[in-house]
């Protein structure tokens, strides 16, 4: 032999792989929020890209400062800090102050990752352990809802976004946008029993988080990612299935008391906690069984925490909630094995 | 279950890219003769053979070199004619040095085999035409290599009602059974009339995945208006050609976990096992040779390949002209093979493929955290949780992978393929079995 044999690599089978990684994933949803950041934009202004970039800047550095890898920022790589920089900044309301939406997003990614070993090891969603955290810090600036405007006020600022801590905000002029404070369709519909009509909903032409308001952009978008299987997604359907039927029977008794079902399905967080933070497989159940069971339970306690809770909202808790009952889930939802009775865990 | 055009199919699996168009037109040739032939005594499942020649010794080709060392065990014969250089250990493909009988081609020869007398199968007990397959070195041809006369040893109570033949070929690359089917449907039929004949089975079926038409073609004509032998055509999915997923494709019937086909009353063999019983039974040809394809980036004449079995993979590669790009060379099929360590060690009875890799479809994935998407549950045709068993098992705790029936894992890869985070699963999940297994040893 005069040529020498090529130095032959040994791997273990299989040789082939689908070619679709982990960042791709991540990638993909971030792609998927494109939409519904840029109907931030056009319904609450240029305040929507600064909370959002605020959020985002936290967890990155955050990560960045404490990640798991060895290489400074290696972990940073895979995109899932960044996309719980901006799950969070949307959820926020557009006036809050960017040193709250930057603190949210590290106390997120410190307190509700890192410290549980990184990706793949936390046990609440990053991004709502953030919000929770900003919830419990600044309820008042928190549900300060503004309101939306429309593509005339695309260029908008609102001036408590530059508020600093402990100090006041800077005193807004007469006629600022942020002046004029709303409330949103469900703090309406609890707390002076006002409906909001569904085409409203549907739009997005209401007072609310950045990303919460509209719907149909969130419902495309969701639909997407579920045929492109990014997502499981039993988890969205089985929410707003059991919140449909749940809210209907709870109408049915009362039509003027309670909130309608589409009121419900359409209005707050229902729909992007659904589509984006209920689907973070890191949290949810990994078996489909437990997706239909985690989907149901947080169902079920959005619908109490709405009509018979203190708050007019309760889509961040019913995650969280249900965050912590994933590993429980799993336990009682093994897939069953080929040629085989139930599997136990 | 959805029949016709469409095709059955298991639930699950994956659908990796097929890689079959290289080789799939490329009618099968011989392999010529080269000088040295190596044959292991352990090629297949169970016990190794036993030499019965001696170093210097002059065989011919076809003649019986190694007899079964058990009943688990197979008969192995000479590839050519030629003299024994040498009994001792070798390298074999799995990596370790293994007793092999080397075989030094005789250079003058026609290598024409003596005519040997086909057997009168009709005439034999159960028990002889067990013996006679033992006699003829056949295994499964389909890559485990798994002795085939095992498989029709039906124990007590046990009755062969329905023989099932795997014609699914759902390797990616691979293409050598295809062009059986295509070539010599007359062998396979007729393989398949032997063995339900002598097994007494009900009925006969070939399962073969949509992808191969010529086959299913081939196949039809070959069976004629007999109707006797039903072809199945199958939706094209990997790993459908694992015995128990191949079951549940073409009747929808689940085999009991840690149960075998034969508890359902099936028998289930590849199409090449049943050319080469015909080939036996008929014409007195036992195993020495078998059908293979070469191909990948790494080989610039990409082939199927009639080759006798001990032929060294360099020279097969060589005749494939192995280019200088080529940086892996796996052996069986892309998802379930074994990559080389070096081009010095034979094709075995059960190489499907021989695949040469460049470092441009070699797979250099990083590894990320395990997130938990649950592709892999999807991948799973056992149903198996295979993202727990690769955690557990990366942790050591194998008590509780038991419970989470590892052992149900038949290793295909499928998890692996398509975990996006390239997590090796199916490499934890084997090591894991392997601790298991020598755990257990060590405690009876």
């Amino acid at each position: 032999m005069t040529r020498r044999d090529p130095r032959l690599l040994l791997q273990s089978a299989p040789f082939l792989r689908r070619g679709i990684t982990t960042p791709r994933l991540m990638v993909d949803v971030l792609i998927a929020l494109v939409p519904v950041v840029l109907a931030a934009v056009y319904f609450f202004g240029l305040s929507a890209i600064l909370v959002i970039v605020a959020a985002t800047a936290g967890a990155a550095l955050t990560e960045w400062v404490f990640g798991p890898d060895r290489r400074r920022g290696g972990s940073l790589t895979d995109g899932s800090t960044i996309l719980t920089g901006v799950l969070l900044g949307l959820c926020l309301p557009p006036g809050i102050a960017l040193w709250m939406a930057f603190l949210g997003g590290a106390v997120g990614v410190g307190l509700g990752k890192l410290v549980f070993g990184g990706l793949g090891q936390n046990i609440f969603n990053p991004a709502l352990v953030g919000r929770a955290f900003l919830q419990a810090a600044f309820p008042t600036a928190i549900t300060t809802w503004t309101q939306q405007g429309a593509i005339t006020e695309l260029l908008t600022i609102r001036p408590s976004n530059f508020a600093l801590p402990f100090m006041q905000a800077p005193a807004p002029a007469a006629d600022a946008v942020d002046a004029i404070s709303a409330a949103t369709p469900l703090g309406l519909m609890k707390f002076q029993n006002i409906p909001t009509g569904v085409e409203q909903l549907l739009l997005g032409n209401t007072a609310g988080s950045l990303g919460e308001t509209c719907a149909i952009v969130i419902i495309i978008c969701g639909v997407i990612l579920a045929i492109r299987r990014t997502f499981d997604w039993r988890i969205p359907v089985s929410i707003l299935g059991t919140v449909a039927v749940f809210s209907t029977i709870v109408w049915l008794f009362d039509r003027t008391e309670y909130p309608s079902p589409w009121l419900m399905l359409c209005s707050g967080g229902l729909l992007f906690g659904a589509v984006y933070m209920a689907t973070d497989p890191v949290t949810s159940p990994i078996t489909p069984r437990g997706a239909w069971i985690f989907g149901l339970g947080i169902g079920l306690l959005v619908v109490l925490i709405r009509i018979w809770g203190g708050l007019p909202e309760g889509v961040m808790y019913a995650i969280l909630l249900m965050n912590a009952a994933t590993p429980l889930i799993e336990r009682i939802a093994q897939p069953r094995a080929f040629g085989r009775g139930r599997a136990v865990a | 279950m959805t029949a016709g055009v469409l095709g059955r199919t298991f639930r699950h699996g994956v659908h990796p890219r097929e890689h079959k168009e290289g080789t799939e037109d490329l009618a099968l040739e011989r392999m010529g003769f080269v000088d040295r032939y190596i044959l292991p005594l352990s090629q297949h499942l169970g016990a190794p053979c036993k030499s019965v020649v001696a170093v210097g010794e002059t065989v011919t080709r076809g003649q019986l070199i190694a007899e079964p060392g058990g009943f688990v065990s197979m008969a192995l014969h000479s590839p050519v004619d030629g003299t024994v250089a040498a009994i001792a250990m070798r390298r074999h493909p799995n990596g370790q040095m293994a007793q092999s009988i080397e075989i030094q081609a005789d250079a003058f020869s026609t290598q024409r085999m003596s005519a040997a007398s086909p057997v009168d199968w009709r005439s034999l007990t159960l028990d002889e035409f067990i013996t006679h397959v033992q006699q003829a070195g056949l295994v499964g041809m389909g890559g485990a290599a798994f002795p085939a006369h095992v498989k029709y040893k039906l124990p007590e109570g046990n009755r062969c009602e329905r023989l099932l033949v795997n014609g699914c070929e759902c390797e990616p690359y691979l293409t050598c059974d295809h062009r059986l089917m295509v070539e010599q449907p007359d062998a396979i039929i007729r393989g398949v009339e032997i063995l339900a004949e002598t097994l007494g089975a009900d009925s006969s079926t070939i399962g073969v995945e949509l992808n191969k038409p010529e086959s299913i073609e081939a196949l039809r004509r070959a069976v004629g208006d007999r109707g006797s032998i039903d072809i199945v055509p199958l939706k094209v999915k990997y790993p459908q050609g694992a015995e128990k997923m191949l079951i549940k494709a073409v009747w929808g019937e689940e085999v009991p976990a840690g149960k075998l086909p034969l508890d359902l009353n099936i028998v289930v063999n590849n199409v090449g096992t049943m050319a080469a019983l015909a080939d036996y039974f008929d014409r007195g040809i036992p195993v020495i040779e078998r059908a293979l394809t070469v191909a990948g980036p790494g080989v610039d004449r990409p082939a199927n390949l009639i080759v006798p079995i001990g032929t060294p993979v360099r020279d097969v590669l060589r005749r494939c002209g192995l280019n200088t790009q080529a940086r892996q060379v796996v052996m069986g099929g892309p998802m379930m093979g074994t990559s080389l360590a070096s081009l010095d060690v034979p094709v075995l009875k059960g190489t499907s493929g021989l695949l040469a890799f460049t470092e441009d479809v070699i797979n250099h994935t990083a590894e990320y955290a395990c997130v938990r998407c649950g592709q892999c549950l999807e991948a799973c045709g056992n149903f198996l949780n295979p993202s727990r068993l690769a955690r557990l098992a990366s942790a050591g705790r194998y008590d509780e992978l038991e419970k989470a029936h590892i052992m149900d894992c038949v290793e295909c890869g499928a998890c692996t393929y398509t975990c996006p985070s390239g997590v090796p699963i199916v490499h934890l999940i084997r090591a894991a079995k392997g601790m298991m297994r020598a755990r257990k040893a060590k405690e009876s």
